[in-house]
Parts: structure tokens; sequence; C-alpha cells
């Protein structure tokens, strides 16, 4: 390993310029003549548009455009949609409706943009857009998935009947009922996971421009994957063809999956830009981002395991009706299906598996990715499972998981996912060491001599991440295949610049895939630039989301690279007068083997420029090298969170005492990096599980649609994390990682709830366990004073 | 935001002559919640009086029995300040509590009465102090100043000069906070001096901040948070809302205000 190499805890190399308020985020770019949007939103969740009156806003000072639905369907600008297509159990295909970028007809939820105002200045469009007159018939809301596909329920599109988008299901129910049939023990439970507003610290921004002189559209956006919203934006709304439509997503501050999904907002900005001959540039409010960025989870499940005599899990079983929202955004129809289902097999051996997801309209905002996407949902089922299986049967939760981990690979679980390798008992022993479990029951006296309730929980989670083999994905109904490109650009003086078709947004890919060159080939980590995030400088690219950038986006890199290396090494034996054959490469040095003639990395690259040593006949000149790179399979992070809370019986507030975390993610890059994004990853599980929740009150209208209201979790919430790795190197990629990014957010949510629920002795709290909410649940069930074990 | 005029006044006299022509003009201490709900479009006065400028409202100081903070003392002054420390220092600690290091170094006590928001720390300080709030009119008890919610006996183009706070002999404040926006989602300030017991809620009244007799007379009995033991208050007249239902509220005002004695007792 070199100082710079994989391994090292570089810092990271784009830190001096967003610390320094030297970034170029999207809001950060202004064009010439750039005007403003300004959107006019529903202030309903379900109302018919009678008639929008804009003559007034239109003469408003500095208004350029008022435009709406009917200008959009007049200029043919076609629908968003979902790129995922899933066939419910009878076959049939999913209930796609019509997304209009501008609601057509109807609006479907609190924020449904109805009109936008162009104007010279933002002030000047929010103005004209107080007096855009929209006449509403209001019709009665449903937002609570649970009741959305009972009769007599609002109906929300034509196409969709009750609400139900599909009907879908995995796995083999007959087995699985007899399995429960012939079971000593069952667990059940009934489940919400909630809704979660993304909150990424910068709002989403679009600015659209159009050059008449070329008929070349540019976006620049705050986009996870640029390329994919040019595909989109060309392919299905039809806004330009793809080589007239440049995408540029500079520095992007936070995802979290909400940037990337193909918004309304953009696509207006694009055709507005047209329309009005100006660059148009929308930048969220804070306000906007609470009701239309796509939030995430809001399932609700009942789910039930089986066990044997000896506590081995026979069976699991899980129903699960997933919130969509008003519109089918991007990928949210994936995320509760082949994102969910495929991981309720968890780290354990479970011979059969059925689950049933009914994906319905509400009248809310949609539900796509978030930070995990689907894999949080399944582990909160198969983790809460387990450990009130673990209670009711009196049996330790360690011992009971140890009993029923998959221990041999690879392994092949009922539904779908074929497990390549790990050590989950590794990662257990190492979690318990650290946290000290053992000595759990002298910590719980002690807080109870203090008049606190501890508890302890315990999340052996498993992802799946590196999305994804194409060819996999594509029987299973992905639009899109899931590989990734990487381009090595070697310059005369040998510096290089990396292209890479993935998108950093917090993730440090900067530093991470030129550690992955300096280590290759030799050089200062300095001497590389990674380039990404313009559809004109990186020929194509999938993005950045499911924890893929490493397994999938740096195996591409490791491909280009071994064709550089190959490249250079003719260029170093006609340098050298050596047979190709004979040339070694190594530490960024060219030698004859066996002799002492050698050539550095930068003679050979400028020799490859100047072309001197070697007839352009029989080598290219140049020294630039591309890479597609598709998975074999996916990528198994896994590992163990132990969460141990103090609870005030008195006001129902928890705190975290202790988190202890231990992940598998394989080889790791960059352990400094890796850390951070498991901090990151559990402060928002944690969030999840204690503070954060979206609330639409039974109208429609958004409850926590500001920060004063809706609780992201804060430094002070958290202890110091005691974060730990084990390794088992991923066999099915070149540098055997494995991705770390979901990994927190996965697992924290069920080991806080375990701990609070071992804490409080009763499973009937729901996530957020806010104090309140606590309290409520023990004095329901009678307890409310610790008691000295 | 929608257009205003900005004014700057450099007396109170010319403060309370521009408030007095324009009756929509609203003073300017701080504004860290009129400027937001401004920038939101939810308020739209047509004037803003900017208090700043005014000299002598700042000023904190002991005299006699009385500590008196300026109305346009900022809430980090007031924490940081080594005569508040010495004098109350509850209430030094009270103004470290409020909202975040931006909100304290521009919000200010007399903004934050006036004011009167049913969350906010103050109104419980000056109710459980038994505070005279000191105008360019006249002198206010604060048992008649907070009327109701967002709502206060300050008359038309009135502006608060200074608050003035007996010395208490022990008092405490025990806010549990709101966990979204850390306001207190209910707050108990308790004060004891010489015979005079009080005991206010912030938070968690439906018309703002409030004394709860029963608990001052059980406290005069003796000053112990064994005296307040199983001692509650209805939940009639409680805020209720989705971080804590009226009965939650009702239920924390008697375990805070346990707390609170007990602090001040230094148990």
């Amino acid at each position: 390993m070199c100082a710079t190499g994989i391994g090292a805890a570089v810092r990271r190399k784009e830190d001096h310029r967003f610390i320094t308020g030297k970034g170029h985020y999207t809001d950060d770019i202004n064009q010439p003549g750039q005007a403003y949007a300004y959107f006019v939103r529903s202030p309903h969740a379900h109302a018919t548009i009678k008639s929008i009156e804009a003559k007034e806003a239109a003469r408003m000072p500095g208004v350029l455009g008022v435009l709406t639905g009917a200008e959009l369907a007049a200029d043919k600008i076609g629908n968003l949609i979902c790129g995922w297509m899933i066939h419910s159990k009878d076959g049939s295909p999913m209930k796609m409706a019509p997304h209009p970028a501008l609601a057509s007809g109807k609006a479907c939820f609190v924020g449904d943009p109805v009109a936008v105002v162009i104007a010279a200045t933002l002030a000047q469009a929010r103005d004209a857009a107080e007096k855009v007159k929209v006449d509403y018939a209001v019709l009665p809301a449903v937002t609570d998935p649970a009741q959305a596909q009972k009769s007599g329920v609002p109906q929300i599109h034509e196409v969709a009947p009750n609400n139900t988008i599909y009907q879908w299901h995995l796995g083999d129910a007959k087995a699985v009922e007899s399995a429960f049939t012939s079971a000593k023990h069952v667990t059940k439970l009934d489940l919400v996971n909630n809704r979660l507003v993304p909150n990424a610290m910068e709002p989403r921004v679009a600015i659209g421009d159009y050059d008449t002189g070329s008929g070349t559209f540019t976006l620049w956006n705050t986009s996870q994957n640029p390329h994919v919203a040019r595909l989109v934006i060309a392919a299905f709304v039809g806004m330009a063809p793809e080589h007239k439509l440049r995408v540029i997503a500079p520095d992007v501050g936070g995802g979290f999956g909400s940037k990337i999904f193909i918004y309304p907002e953009e696509v207006v900005a694009l055709w507005a830009a047209k329309r009005v001959g100006r660059p148009v540039k929308w930048t969220a409010e804070r306000s906007e981002s609470f009701l239309c960025d796509a939030h995430g989870r809001d399932h609700v499940t009942h789910a039930e395991m089986a066990f044997d005599a000896e506590g081995r899990i026979v069976a699991l079983r899980a129903k699960t009706v997933a919130n969509l929202g008003a519109y089918m955004s991007t990928f949210s129809s994936a995320v509760p299906t082949y994102l969910y289902a495929t991981l309720l097999s968890g780290q354990y051996e479970i011979p059969q598996i059925y689950c049933e997801v009914d994906a319905v309209y509400t009248n809310t905002g949609p539900v796509d990715a978030y930070r995990g996407a689907g894999r949080p949902e399944a582990t909160f089922v198969v983790e809460r499972l387990v450990e009130v299986g673990a209670r009711e049967m009196g049996q330790d939760p360690a011992e009971l998981r140890r009993k029923n981990f998959v221990k041999e690979f690879p392994h092949q679980t009922p539904v779908i996912m074929n497990y390549d390798t790990g050590d989950y008992n590794a990662s257990l022993k190492r979690a318990l060491e650290i946290a000290d479990y053992k000595g759990f029951g002298r910590r719980k006296r002690e807080s109870a001599r203090n008049g606190k309730l501890r508890g302890v929980g315990f999340s052996t989670y498993i992802e799946a991440c590196g999305i994804a083999p194409s060819a996999a994905v594509g029987s299973l109904g992905a639009g899109v295949g899931l590989w990734e490109s990487a381009e090595v650009r070697v310059n005369p003086t040998g510096s290089v610049e990396v292209l890479t078709g993935c998108h950093a947004h917090g993730q440090g890919h900067e530093t991470t895939f030129a550690q992955l060159v300096s280590d290759r080939l030799g050089i200062p980590i300095d001497n590389v630039s990674i380039i990404h995030g313009d559809t004109d400088k990186v020929q194509f690219g999938m993005g950045t989301y499911g924890s893929r950038s490493g397994a999938v986006g740096m195996s591409a890199l490791v491909k280009a690279l071994d064709k550089v290396e190959a490249k250079a090494k003719k260029v170093a034996a006609h340098m050298l007068e050596a047979a190709e054959g004979d040339i070694e490469f190594k530490d960024g040095k060219f030698s004859v083997a066996g002799t002492d003639k050698s050539a550095a990395w930068g003679e050979v690259a400028l020799n490859a420029y100047i072309a001197h040593k070697f007839s352009g006949q029989e080598l290219e000149p140049g020294l630039k090298e591309g890479a597609f790179y598709d998975p074999t399979n996916f990528t198994f992070p896994a590992g163990c969170h132990i969460c141990e809370v103090e609870i005030d019986p008195e006001t129902g507030n928890t705190e975290i005492a202790a988190w202890t975390a231990v992940d598998d993610f394989g080889v790791v890059v960059n352990p400094m990096i890796v850390e951070g994004q498991v901090h990151g990853g559990v402060a928002q599980g944690v969030g999840q599980a204690l503070y954060e929740g979206a609330v639409y009150d039974k109208d429609g209208q958004l409850v926590t649609g500001s920060l004063l209201d809706y609780c992201m979790p804060r430094a002070d919430h958290l202890p110091a994390l005691n974060v730990a790795t084990t390794v088992t190197k991923c066999p099915s990629n070149p540098l055997g990682i494995k991705g770390c990014g979901e990994a927190g957010a996965i697992a924290a949510p069920a080991a806080v709830i375990n701990a609070i629920t071992d804490a409080i002795g009763t499973e009937a709290i729901a996530m957020p366990a806010t104090p309140q909410a606590v309290w409520a649940a023990l004095k329901k069930a009678g307890r409310s004073l610790p008691h000295a074990a | 935001m929608y257009a205003f005029t900005f004014r700057r006044p450099e007396t109170l006299r010319q403060a309370a002559n521009l408030l007095s022509k324009n009756g929509d003009a609203k003073p300017l201490a701080g504004g860290h919640t009129l400027l937001p709900t401004m920038k939101l479009r939810l308020a739209s006065p047509p004037e803003l009086i900017d208090l700043s400028r005014i000299e002598g409202l700042e000023g904190i100081e002991l005299t006699g029995r009385a500590l008196t903070i300026g109305a346009m003392a900022r809430h980090a002054d007031v924490h940081g300040s080594p005569v508040v420390q010495q004098a109350i220092p509850v209430l030094a600690k009270l103004a470290g509590m409020i909202g975040d290091p931006a909100v304290r170094h521009m919000g200010t006590i007399g903004g934050s009465i006036a004011n009167n928001d049913p969350s906010a720390d103050y109104p419980a300080a000056c109710l459980g102090l038994g505070a005279t709030i000191v105008t360019n009119k006249r002198r206010i008890k604060a048992d008649d100043f907070f009327t109701g919610m967002f709502s206060t006996a300050l008359e038309p183009a009135e502006i608060i000069t200074k608050v003035s706070f007996p010395i208490p002999k022990k008092a405490a404040y025990q806010k549990f906070r709101n966990q979204a926006s850390r306001y207190a989602l209910v707050g108990v300030f308790v004060a004891k001096r010489g015979g005079d017991i009080r005991v206010a809620v912030t938070g968690a009244g439906a018309n703002g901040v409030f004394r709860i007799q029963s608990f001052e007379e059980a406290l005069k009995k003796r000053f112990s948070p064994k005296s307040l033991e199983g001692m509650t208050i209805p939940a009639d007249g409680m805020n209720s809302d989705i971080h804590g239902s009226a009965e939650y509220r009702a239920h924390l005002v008697g375990v805070l205000a346990r707390r609170a004695v007990a602090e001040a007792v230094g148990k």
C-alpha cells in the first residue's frame, strides 16, 4: 500500500473547497440574462382545476411568461415516467398514471405544481405568482396507505382502481404456509416504517438554457445521475434528442436518493427557457423541498416469523402496503419490491419466505428511494421479528441470531439473492466485545439507580449493494442497465484525468477514485483529477446511489487502468527497445525484466504523445482508455450494530447511551471516509427511529412541513460511536469492495427500537419513538418506574 | 419578503412617534421571529422601526434588590453577564438555552417578551420571578403583562425599555424541549423570595405562560419537591399538537415542577 493508495486514510481532496466556501453548487451558477421561475402549487391535496386565470399575473412587472399544463400539452412535452416495470401477481403491468410536469386538470397532492411564473427577478416572479388565480373544486383526499384500497375512498387516478398500482409477490406461498403450520413458535408483528423527508442540505436547483443558434439545451441541476436525467428528458419527455441536451450536475450538497429522480421543475426550467428565450433558474425553498422532494419509506406491514423447537427460523411471511404518493417517481416501483422483499432473508438461513406488496397511490408527495431504499424496511421487519422472537422464546437475542446465521457461502436465499461471502459471526462477536455485552446487566442496574430504564438492541443487517448486473435487473423489470463507465486520460506530462459516470454528492470520489489511480500508477494523488457530472465530458454513466460507486464505478476504473497499463507497456517496450512481454510495471516505473533498463511513468506518457519512438502505423499515439464494467452479482455488505438506550420514564425521553457498529464492507479504500459514512448513516437511522416522521393530516396537509416540526437528528443526539470493520473480500469485483454508504441507515432503526422495547418491556411502540410516544407506551403497559433487575 | 420601509431612530421618542404615525409599523428588536415570518410572506408590515440604535436600552445592572436588564440586551449578553450570573444565575442559564447561537446573538429580552410566544423561555422567567416590565409610558407587573398567546398589555407605540427582576432566594428553570424546534414543549420556572413562591409554566398553556396556584400553595407549606408529589394539573387548557398531547404536557408540568424545585433547593 502506498501512502495515498487503497486502504490509506487520505484526507478528502475536495474538502478544502467545500469548507472554504469555494464549491460550485448549481445555485452558485448564473447565466447572462437569466430569469427566475416561481411555481404556483396546489394548496389542496386533491382538487379539480376548473380554471387558471393568469392575465393579471402576466401584466405584473418583469413577468416574461405564465405557463400552465395547457401550454405544456400544446408543446407536446411528455410526462415523467417510472422506469422500472413491476407486474402484479395476475401478470398485469403496474398502473402508471400520467405525470405531467405541470398538473393537468387535477392536482393530486399539496405542492403539485399547477403553473409557473417566469420573471426577470425572483421577487417579481413570486409577486406575480400570487396573482395567478386558480379555481379549484376540492375533492376528498386519502393520505393513509392502509386506507387507500378500501371501498368508498377517494379515487386518485382513473388507470388505478382502488388506488392500487400493483399487487406483487415473491416466494412460495404454499411452502411458507406449510412451514408455519408445523412451526413450534410464531412471532407476529404489525410494523409501520415511517415516512421520511430527505432534507439534503442543498435544496434542489435547476437552470435551463436554450441556445437558438445550435438548437441545444443545457440543464444545470442537482442530480445524482445526470446521464439518466438526460436520457429520460430526451427519450420520454421529448424535450430534445440526447445529443442536443447537455446536463451538468456540478457540486451537489447531499442527495440520499432524493436527487436521483427526474422532477417536474427541471423539465419546466428547460421548456420555459426556450419559451421565454432566456435562461431560467429555479431554486427550491426549504418548504418546497419538504413538499416536493421524493420522500422515503412509508410502509405498513404485517409480518410473521416461524421457528422450530430448536429456535431455528423455518419461514417468514410479510404483507406490505407501500405508499408511493400521488405519482410514480422515477424508481419508486422497485423500492418496495426488488430492493425490499429480496432482503427478507437477512443474515439468516430461512428455508421459505413469502412476501406480498401492494403499492398504492395517495394524495401525498411522491415516495421513492431514500438512503437504503427498501433494505432498511426489510431489515426492520427481519430484525424486529428475530428480536421479539428471542424474547418470546426466552432466548438470548445474540445467541438466537448466531444459531440462524448463514454460515456457508455462496448461499442462495429463497428470495432471489445469492450471498457471495460473509462472516456474520465474526462481526457479531467483535461487536459483543466492543459493546461489553456481558456488562450490560451492571449498566442496567446503574441506570435503574438513577431512575432510568436501560435497554439493549441488536441489528444484524444485510444489504445488497453494488447495483447491479444489468441482465439480472433487466429480467426484473428495470428499464436501464446498471453497469458503470470510466475513462482514463493520461496527459503528456503524466498527470491523469479520470472521467467517471458516477457522481459525488458527499461521498468523496475525488479522493477515493484518485487513491485507486495513485495505487495503480504509482503517481501522487495530486496528479489525478476526477471528473464527473457533465454529459458533455463523460460519455455515459448511471450515477451514484445504492452504494454502487466503489463496487461498480471503481471496478470500471480498474478495467480502464488495465488497458492504460497495457498500452503504456507497448510504448515503454519501444522506448526501452525490448519485447512487450518483458516489460514490468511497478511503483510508477516500467522496467525490462532482468535488466537495469527502465523508464518512469512520466517519460512513457510523454512518449505516447510525441510518438517519436514508434511508428504510428504499428502503435496509435496517445494514452487514453475507457471501459464499461457490468457487475456479475450484487455485493452484500453486512454487520452488527448494537444500541444501548437510557430512557427517562417520567418524560419518555430516550438517549442513545452507546453505539457499536461492526461492519463488513469488504476491502476498504479509505477508512476515514468509510467511518464518516457509517456515522452519517447511523445518524439518519437514529433520526428515523427517534425523531423523523412526515405527518399528513386527513386533508392531506403536510403537518411537518418545516424544521420547526420535522426533527432532523443533531450532533448532540448521538454519543461517540464505536465503529469497527471486519473484512471478507467481495469475490465478484476486482477490488473486493462491497459498499458502505447506506449501512448505518439500514441497520440503525431496528437496533434503536429493539433497545427501546427492551427497556420499556412492551413491543407496542412505533417510529419515531418520540418522548411522548415512549411515555404513552409505558403508561399503556402500566410501567412507569425502573425496576432494578 | 415584501418591500417595506426601514427606519432606524436614535431616540425612544422618535421611535414612539414613528410607531404612533403608522399603526401597522412594527418595532424590530432582534427580529428572530418577525424576520423569518416576513421572509415566508406570512407577515408584511409596511414599516420596521429598528430599536438597535437607541442608546441606553442594552444595559444590565444591579440596583438595590433588583436586577435590571435593558430591553435590547441580547440573550448572549444576559447569558454571559457576570452581573446576571451572580445575581440570578438561573436567568443567565435560561438565556443560554434559547434558540441557537445566531438567535442568542440577535434576539433580545424585550423582543422576546413583547412577542410573548407561548413556548418562549423569558415569559416564564418574568412571571416566575415576579418581574416588572418598564416601558416608555409605565411600569407593568409581569402578572398583568402577559395577556394570552402572542398578546401582551402593551399599547400601540408603547416600547419596553427594561425589565426589572427582584432577586430570588432560590430559583430554577426546567425546560423540556420540542425536539424539532427546541422551543419549550414545557418549561417550568420556580422561584422563592421570602414568602412569595411562584411557579410559572411556558410551552404548555393554550393561552401562553401561566402560574399554578395549587403548586405554589403546596410549596408555601414546604419548599421541597416532596410537596408536589402526586400533584397534577388538568389537561384542559393545555396545548395539543403532534409533539405533545394536552395530557402529556399536563403530565410534564408536574414532572418538571418537581425537578425545578429539587434543583432550586440543590437536590
